[in-house]
């Protein structure tokens, strides 16, 4: 069974830290990554540019309407995710408990739904 | 050859009896509540047909199973696809073969334990429990909880539906996770017994029943987890409050508080065994709020022998409930066991310490509370109005009633 683990947290705080706790964010989440694939469950990851790169793309009456700027304004931002392949909820709420990013922000759970 | 009427006899027992076993039989392989109650449904509609024209099988469960295993498979293939899904089918089949052949096992705690995961929401928990352990339809459960039917049977599929998109797994926890899980299954059949108890008149059979299915599931979960202490002290408290069941109203249909109550009209084999339970699970040397609750209950029960409740006992157990739980109604009943230790000042300057709660400025009970000391601190004005807030607040008209003739007698003395 398949879940995307969603990666949200204030984008505000974790830019303006000092250098020394941006690279141990870093290192935990290597160690965090290394543990996912040492147990096989890793499916894919990655770290996402802070939303000031994001651009919002629709498509209305035939015509491309691009807006600089993310989906929605929020007090925390999509940061990252991994995609993990686990037996059940259970055991992707254990990997979601153990990412950095779970105890300075917030990770959504969602089973993928298969095709 | 069996008739109708027995196959229908025969169909109903084993719903009574194994309902709840046989949906968590097949909803624990599957993960899908609700197509295991579409495939049991089924058949029993299928037995019906079959058992008056072939007769009644040797073994009812285990070939309402093998129907509704068949049942399963079809609405998974229906469902599925791919070269994965083929091979899942075959081994699910298999499993469900070899399972049925042998006894069914008992996986119905398993199933309340995913009806009471913290991913899903705590306030469908009590009634997902009472529909799939033991059969309840949507309409039922919703006139129980005041909840429209529409409403309720919305809330039930999405709660089945995560179980089964979400993969929510159907087992007893770890040791580790263990008491941390029981407090949620444990809060789900609190809160079924606690609806079917706030209707004192017993005058709505639904509601009422809903305290027995309560005490039912209570003691499904202490038979089948006979070493956790606060199993058996949940059992403990509903007993006790059970028991008192008949004394709450008067022949008149009056509300009669606890501290006005006829100790012989409680039920002495119900607090007997409330008693022993407490026992054994004070013995485990694990505490918890449901033992505690029912040593409340228990230092009350002492009137039966002293005619009097044993308060100083309230209090201490009031001051370990609230270091657990940080409840301001744990509070309350502690300042009221206050009051009768040290007196009426000290039991206000208790209720004073929550009194900003913002939580209690529309409940009912600390109203109630607060009225009561001021009256016995003789300062009648502030509990007159004390008063007045709770009958305002009150939705029971035999409790309103009796908050209105304490404030009559307030009024009178002065």
């Amino acid at each position: 069974m398949k879940y995307l683990l969603l990666i949200y947290s204030n984008e505000a705080n974790m830019l303006s830290r000092p250098k020394s706790a941006v690279e141990e964010v870093h290192a935990a989440y290597g160690a965090y990554t290394e543990a996912m694939t040492n147990a096989g469950v890793i499916v894919g990851g990655e770290r996402l540019r802070p939303t000031a790169s994001a651009s919002t793309v629709r498509v209305a009456d035939g015509k491309t309407k691009v807006l600089d700027g993310p989906y929605a304004e929020t007090k925390e931002q999509l940061g990252g995710y991994y995609m993990i392949d686990v037996p059940d909820l259970d055991a992707a709420i254990s990997w979601a408990a153990r990412c950095p990013g779970a105890s300075h922000g917030t990770i959504e759970v969602r089973p993928v739904w298969p095709m | 050859m069996a008739c109708a009427q027995e196959a229908r006899e025969t169909a109903e027992a084993v719903a009574r009896r194994s309902y709840g076993k046989l949906i968590a039989f097949l909803a624990a392989r599957t993960g899908d509540v609700a197509g295991a109650e579409d495939a049991l449904s089924d058949a029993f509609a299928a037995a019906l047909v079959d058992w008056p024209a072939r007769g009644i099988p040797d073994n009812a469960e285990a070939w309402l199973i093998a129907v509704a295993r068949r049942k399963t498979i079809d609405a998974l293939r229906r469902r599925r696809s791919g070269e994965g899904a083929v091979e899942e089918l075959r081994m699910m089949a298999e499993e469900l073969a070899a399972a049925a052949a042998s006894d069914i096992p008992d996986q119905r705690l398993a199933l309340m334990f995913a009806c009471a995961h913290p991913a899903i929401d705590p306030g469908i928990r009590a009634p997902l429990i009472l529909q799939t352990v033991l059969g309840f339809d949507a309409a039922t459960i919703a006139s129980a909880f005041l909840i429209s039917p529409a409403t309720m049977g919305q809330r039930l599929v999405r709660a089945k539906n995560k179980i089964r998109q979400a993969a929510i797994p159907f087992r007893v926890p770890e040791r580790a996770e263990l008491r941390d899980r029981l407090d949620a299954v444990l809060a789900a059949i609190y809160a079924a017994f606690a609806e079917g108890w706030s209707d004192p008149a017993g005058t709505e059979v639904r509601r009422r029943n809903l305290a027995e299915e309560g005490i039912w599931l209570g003691r499904l979960v202490a038979s089948l987890l006979p070493d956790e202490p606060e199993a058996l002290g949940l059992l403990a408290l509903m007993l006790h409050a059970e028991a008192r069941r008949g004394a709450r109203r008067n022949a008149h249909g009056e509300y009669v508080p606890l501290a006005d109550q006829d100790p012989a009209l409680w039920d002495t084999p119900l607090i007997e065994e409330a008693e022993a339970l407490l026992f054994r699970a004070s013995a485990m040397g694990a505490i918890g709020r449901y033992q505690l609750e029912a040593a409340v209950q228990s230092a009350h029960v002492v009137r039966r022998r002293t005619g009097r409740s044993d308060w100083a006992a309230i209090e201490r157990l009031y001051d370990a409930l609230s270091a657990i739980t940080g409840s301001p109604v744990v509070a309350i009943n502690r300042a009221i066991a206050v009051a009768e230790t040290h007196g009426p000042a000290a039991g206000l300057a208790a209720l004073d310490k929550v009194a900003d709660d913002g939580r209690l400025a529309e409940y009912q009970p600390y109203w109630a509370a607060r009225a009561g000391l001021l009256a016995r601190a003789d300062d009648v004005a502030a509990a007159d109005a004390a008063y007045q807030r709770a009958i305002g607040l009150e939705s029971d008209p035999a409790v309103r009633r009796f908050l209105q003739q304490r404030r009559e007698q307030l009024r009178a003395r002065s």
